[in-house]
């Protein structure tokens, strides 16, 4: 399998990162070396593994819904690149 | 009494306890030696005014009770600080202020430590030798030419350089005891939900675990013990009975049984790691342990199986930087465009390598065949640990296939670069703890590591085989200062 410069264009737009054709041809490069290396599992014969998603052998806990941090909408909204008071400031959506 | 930055943590602890030396003295001498230390560039963040600030008010009124009394601790900038710029080495957290600490660091003041400064490591703990840095690359103390390690290179360099006493990193692949080998230091991997994850910034969330790093096994027994607690916060935190790892330290490991796994036994592994490995087995049957020959069939299938879940866990994970909340924000034209700038330019080439891997081994089409066949494979690996873990206690192996190697030597290649972690990832893939600890040197003189595997939650025993061939290696590391001018 090899990835192309049209696969390329299609993962970086899922994974909302720009990519110009000169680095588009570098991944492609570096997910096909990669992935190489990747399909060695193709070796191991896996219908009846069951997979595992956690090595930690717990069930998510429930906990009550309480507010536990207070006055600290000033120093949240102070890391966000762009404020307005109290709001997080985005590029126009709806023209 | 020796030079304070060349105490060992234990030394300082005791000597603040008998009022032979006050905190600020300690934190006065880590500061000033990490203030002529720049050049190995180990800090993202410094605060040490503040740290002697502390340390003043520490001594006024000192309770000397507390397991790390006054001691200054410099830690990896992957660790959320409240108030204090968190970067996880990107360009994306830039100017990151957390309004919350992460459990774990919370653990370590309040057993009385002072934060020194934050320390450099790999993007977002992506790296094997802290190359990928937005804050630039970390020198080695063992020579200047050579890598740390990554991504807890900036912990590694400083435990070596002793600019901090202790330190703590992450591992989510081999990141505490890849570098931990490389700078003839020694580092633990906790078994996963043995330390807290909340306020870490998250890597792979199956995977990523905090710990210590020390100079010496018994000083990451008692790093270990303040940092491994039971957290509501943290959804797969596990409640077990946790030691007083350093106070149940003993050498006597008589009678215990050491599996060594033949498929460690790699193509082209130098003979330097051969020997040295055969002189950690040696060391083993001294001390009294037994040592019996194991196979964990599927180890070679682990780093396909790591570059698959990794970067998939990492894809999810990373979505979160999209500019508007915090961090960094490119210029778009639109909403969607300034998504795909800031991203572009906020995160390092590494950093988006991983998040396209993991994006399309998730998309539709491919999720069967790669991320699931990673599980599944993932299960396999595991159920190779359960098996070995019938027959033994625990599991010796070489730290790393090398010795550190050059900075810019693998920058290009990232297969190669990978490859460094073939020894450390199926530890996390299982979920295990695994120490490495210093063995031996290679013909240049760089410091190489063997690596301890034990089961789940029974770091005491790794702690314990650790401690005992500890004493046999005797090892001493050979730091000349070379950065200080």
């Amino acid at each position: 399998m090899s990835i192309d410069l049209k696969t390329i264009k299609h993962i970086s737009k899922l994974s909302r990162i720009s990519v110009d054709n000169q680095k588009a041809e570098k991944l492609a490069d570096d997910l096909n070396s990669i992935f190489k290396f990747i399909e060695k599992l193709n070796e191991l014969k896996t219908d009846k593994i069951q997979p595992l998603t956690s090595v930690a052998e717990t069930t998510l806990k429930l906990r009550s819904d309480e507010v536990k941090s207070n006055d600290i909408r000033e120093q949240i909204v102070k890391n966000s690149p762009q404020d307005n008071e109290d709001y997080f400031v985005v590029p126009k959506v709806i023209e | 009494m020796s030079e304070i930055t060349k105490q060992s943590l234990s030394e300082l602890v005791k000597n603040i306890k008998n009022k032979k030396i006050s905190s600020e003295e300690i934190t006065k001498a880590f500061v000033n030696r990490s203030k002529k230390s720049k050049g190995l560039n180990t800090y993202i963040t410094e605060d040490y005014s503040s740290a002697l600030d502390k340390a003043k008010k520490f001594d006024q009124n000192p309770n000397l009770d507390l397991k790390l009394p006054g001691i200054p601790i410099a830690v990896k900038d992957l660790f959320c600080t409240k108030d204090i710029r968190t970067t996880a080495g990107s360009k994306i957290l830039n100017n990151f202020v957390p309004t919350y600490e992460s459990t774990v660091t919370q653990n370590i003041w309040n057993e009385g430590a002072i934060l020194l400064g934050k320390l450099n490591c790999d993007e977002f703990a992506m790296g094997s030798s802290n190359e990928t840095s937005f804050f630039g690359n970390v020198q080695n103390p063992i020579d200047k030419n050579l890598v740390p390690g990554g991504s807890s290179g900036g912990s590694a360099s400083a435990i070596a350089g002793q600019l901090t006493p202790i330190t703590i990193g992450t591992d989510t692949g081999g990141s505490i005891r890849q570098p931990a080998s490389f700078t003839g230091t020694v580092g633990l991997k906790p078994t996963y939900g043995s330390c807290s994850r909340y306020g870490i910034v998250a890597f792979a969330s199956s995977l990523d675990q905090a710990g210590p790093m020390a100079q010496n096994v018994k000083d990451c027994a008692l790093l270990q013990e303040v940092i491994s607690s039971y957290d509501s916060k943290d959804s797969t935190s596990i409640n077990f009975k946790r030691n007083e790892y350093s106070k149940e330290l003993t050498n006597n490991i008589k009678g215990k049984k050491i599996g060594i796994p033949k498929e460690y036994r790699v193509d082209g592994m130098p003979k330097e790691i051969e020997d040295l490995w055969q002189k950690g087995i040696n060391y083993i049957k001294d001390c009294g342990a037994e040592v019996i020959d194991i196979s964990l069939p599927h180890t070679s299938y682990a780093l396909p199986t790591y570059y698959i879940v990794a970067p998939a866990e990492a894809s999810s994970n990373l979505a979160r930087y999209d500019g508007v909340k915090y961090g960094f924000r490119a210029k778009g034209e639109n909403l969607i465009d300034m998504y795909e700038k800031t991203r572009s330019e906020g995160f390092g080439a590494e950093v988006q390598r991983r998040i396209m891997i993991g994006t399309y081994v998730l998309s539709s089409g491919y999720y069967d065949a790669y991320y699931l066949k990673a599980q599944k494979v993932r299960k396999l690996i595991k159920n190779d640990f359960d098996e070995a873990y019938k027959k033994v206690d625990a599991i010796l192996t070489p730290s790393t296939p090398s010795a550190a190697f050059k900075i810019g030597e693998k920058k290009d290649d990232p297969v190669s670069m990978y490859l460094n972690d073939i020894f450390t990832v199926p530890v996390n893939l299982a979920g295990l703890p695994g120490i490495s600890i210093p063995a031996g040197h290679d013909s240049k003189g760089y410091p190489l590591g063997l690596q301890i595997i034990g089961k789940a939650f029974d770091e005491q025993n790794i702690l314990n085989i650790a401690y005992a061939m500890e004493e046999k290696i005797d090892f001493k590391n050979k730091i000349t200062d070379w950065w200080i001018k």
